[in-house]
């Protein structure tokens, strides 16, 4: 990572999508682009990949079903196999039935949770957190796209103003 | 404007013959008395086919025994030989009710999902109306002979309805106490009136929208989301109601609360899943350009979705009763594990687990043959579900998946293709004046 940037700030999110196709076009490596919203197809726009979150909360899922299974079949069958009211405690499969609400359960909770906490963990969000926030009103009604400067400085400026930017700042990088 | 392709009618005409020529034969085989019906069990006891009736002999000579008293066990023998004799000359009925209903279902299924797209204003939808107005098209023949096939069995041509017989009903408290609802009369006023009612929306909807492509303002769109909200309401308590008088009544003496809606969501997801193939078949071949990816992408996220809302209220109904296990409930579901373990537990994974590993994957939802094969399954695990709903109610532990099933389903099933595939060939295949064309055209997921 360039220890100096240039910011450029736009204010419309469809001059922001042309840009960053203009940017990729003259091949400069877009570091972050700051939006108040999602930008519908600037994933694309940026050449970003895929997330992967969806696999993970399916692997979670399906730990969830093992632990559900796991669990009540301990309980109920292995460890005090007792007659409840009639229910058919020899197998697990025969008494299956009365457990789907809860492997049905566990198996949303763990897909659900896990994939949430794996969110937080790969976007690097917690309580406390520094706020990494170049220009506060991206929050509010500005983008601002992040280019790593190197020695080029005059010549990304020209190629940025071109774009549409409002405002144009070279800054050094903290960190 | 769609061709029908020369190959394709052949083919449904070959299947109608076929379907014709094997349910005849069905029907020719069925025994005509007792003795015939004990031979005929006689010979497949032979085969080595049913291993449950071992069990069944020994019950009968342990009565005999028991009982002392060969007056009563000739009665007795008498009333079970009839019974034989009527599960076995029920099953070409059975065959041809289950497979006649089941094409009749997917026209119905997708005209409830064409009302929901009308009265939801759907954006992504107006390009499949005509192939979904293509499909309800088979409401008519479909309905008619499901119709006629109730007739007969009022008029006595089959032992199929328990409830019509009325020297059952005689002997019979339960009965007697429906008979205000289940009545030959009744039942057949009230079919009319269902079916007079989905007719009618249908065929009022259709000339609607062809209008709309000549017309130069949306009165006539604007009139068909109206009529397309008011049929849900309509179809909603028909349907239901539906459900308990052509499925449920099947076992009189057996209720259930959800079973409406179960029979709403196999409806459902059928429909979805045929609009889906035809719509990939009719793109193949050129002819829906503008269907794109992401529309059926979309049809097969609706498969996903119903499939698994299928599951659960099949679950819930399964599981409410074998959980509280109450003798006058239960019996419903004793029979199916009984006898119909294989088909029982095919549907439950043809329905359920095969459609929810294949569509779960967004990649694989936009794949054509992926939907075509999973379609396929899912329609055939449907089958099943009526073939389950119906089969045990009135052929009992003698059925047998062979020449009356298959006919049924190469009759109805060469019957709807022709028929669906003709009316696709009497309107253009893109609407032209809907408001929502162009953001369907346009429609990217």
């Amino acid at each position: 990572m360039a220890s100096k940037v240039i910011q450029a700030l736009y204010n419309d999110d469809d001059v922001l999508m042309h840009a960053v196709k203009k940017v990729r076009a003259a091949h400069h490596h877009i570091e972050e682009v700051y939006t108040p919203f999602p930008v519908h197809g600037l994933d694309k726009a940026m050449g970003l990949e895929h997330t992967r979150i969806a696999i993970t909360s399916f692997m979670y899922g399906c730990l969830g079903l093992t632990v559900a299974i796991v669990m009540m079949n301990y309980i109920m069958i292995d460890d005090w196999p007792q007659d409840i009211g009639g229910k058919p405690s020899f197998s697990y499969m025969e008494n299956m039935p009365a457990f789907v609400p809860i492997m049905f359960e566990m198996t949303v909770f763990f897909a659900a949770h896990l994939m949430v906490i794996t969110f937080y963990l790969r976007s690097r969000m917690w309580p406390f957190k520094k706020a990494e926030n170049p220009d506060k009103r991206t929050t509010d009604d500005h983008f601002l796209m992040e280019i790593g400067v190197h020695d080029n400085e005059k010549e990304l400026a020209d190629l940025l103003w071109e774009t549409g930017a409002v405002e144009i700042n070279v800054t050094e990088k903290e960190s | 404007m769609y061709t029908f392709s020369n190959r394709l009618k052949i083919g449904s005409f070959i299947a109608m013959g076929l379907g014709l020529i094997c349910l005849a034969i069905g029907f020719v085989s069925a025994p005509a008395t007792v003795e015939e019906a004990k031979a005929m069990v006689a010979a497949s006891h032979d085969d080595g086919h049913g291993g449950g009736h071992a069990e069944e002999a020994g019950h009968e000579e342990g009565g005999q025994e028991a009982h002392g008293a060969t007056a009563h066990d000739e009665g007795h023998d008498a009333s079970h030989d009839e019974h034989l004799l009527h599960q076995l000359q029920n099953r070409p009925w059975a065959a041809l009710y289950v497979a006649a209903f089941f094409f009749f279902m997917i026209a119905l299924g997708v005209l409830a999902f064409y009302a929901v797209q009308r009265a939801a204003q759907a954006g992504w939808s107006p390009l499949l109306f005509r192939v979904m107005e293509g499909i309800t098209a088979y409401i008519v023949p479909g309905g008619i002979i499901v119709f006629v096939i109730l007739v007969l069995s009022v008029m006595h041509m089959n032992h199929m309805f328990v409830w019509m017989d009325a020297e059952t009903v005689a002997h019979d408290k339960l009965l007697q106490g429906k008979a205000g609802y289940l009545n030959p009369t009744f039942f057949l006023v009230r079919a009319a009136i269902f079916l007079g009612g989905w007719i009618f929306y249908r065929e009022y909807s259709r000339k609607l929208s062809l209008a709309q492509d000549q017309s130069d303002d949306n009165s006539n769109f604007v009139k068909n989301f109206r009529w397309s909200a008011a049929f849900l309401v309509f179809y909603l308590i028909t349907e239901s109601m539906m459900s308990w008088d052509w499925i449920m009544s099947l076992d009189p003496h057996w209720f259930s609360t959800l079973f409406g809606w179960y029979v709403f969501a196999s409806m459902f997801v059928s429909g979805i899943t045929v609009i889906a193939m035809i719509a990939i078949y009719l793109k193949s071949k050129g002819y829906l350009e503008d269907v794109n990816d992401s529309h059926i992408h979309d049809l097969a996220k609706f498969m996903f979705g119903i499939s698994i809302f299928w599951t659960y209220l099949w679950f819930a109904q399964f599981m409410l009763i074998w959980y509280a296990n109450i003798p006058e409930e239960v019996t419903y579901f004793v029979a199916r594990l009984q006898d119909y373990k294989l088909p029982f537990f095919t549907m439950f994974a043809m329905n359920f687990i095969f459609p929810l590993l294949l569509l779960m994957n967004s990649d694989y939802k936009r794949v054509n043959w992926f939907v075509v094969m999973t379609g396929i399954v899912l329609l055939l695990g449907h089958y099943l579900d009526v073939f389950n709903m119906v089969m045990p109610a009135t052929v009992g532990d003698q059925w047998y998946f062979g020449i009356p099933e298959i006919g049924g389903i190469l009759f109805f099933g060469g019957l709807f293709v022709y028929w669906v595939f003709n009316t696709l060939t009497k309107a253009p295949l893109q609407p032209k004046r809907n408001p929502f064309i162009e953001e369907s055209r346009q429609f990217h997921y």
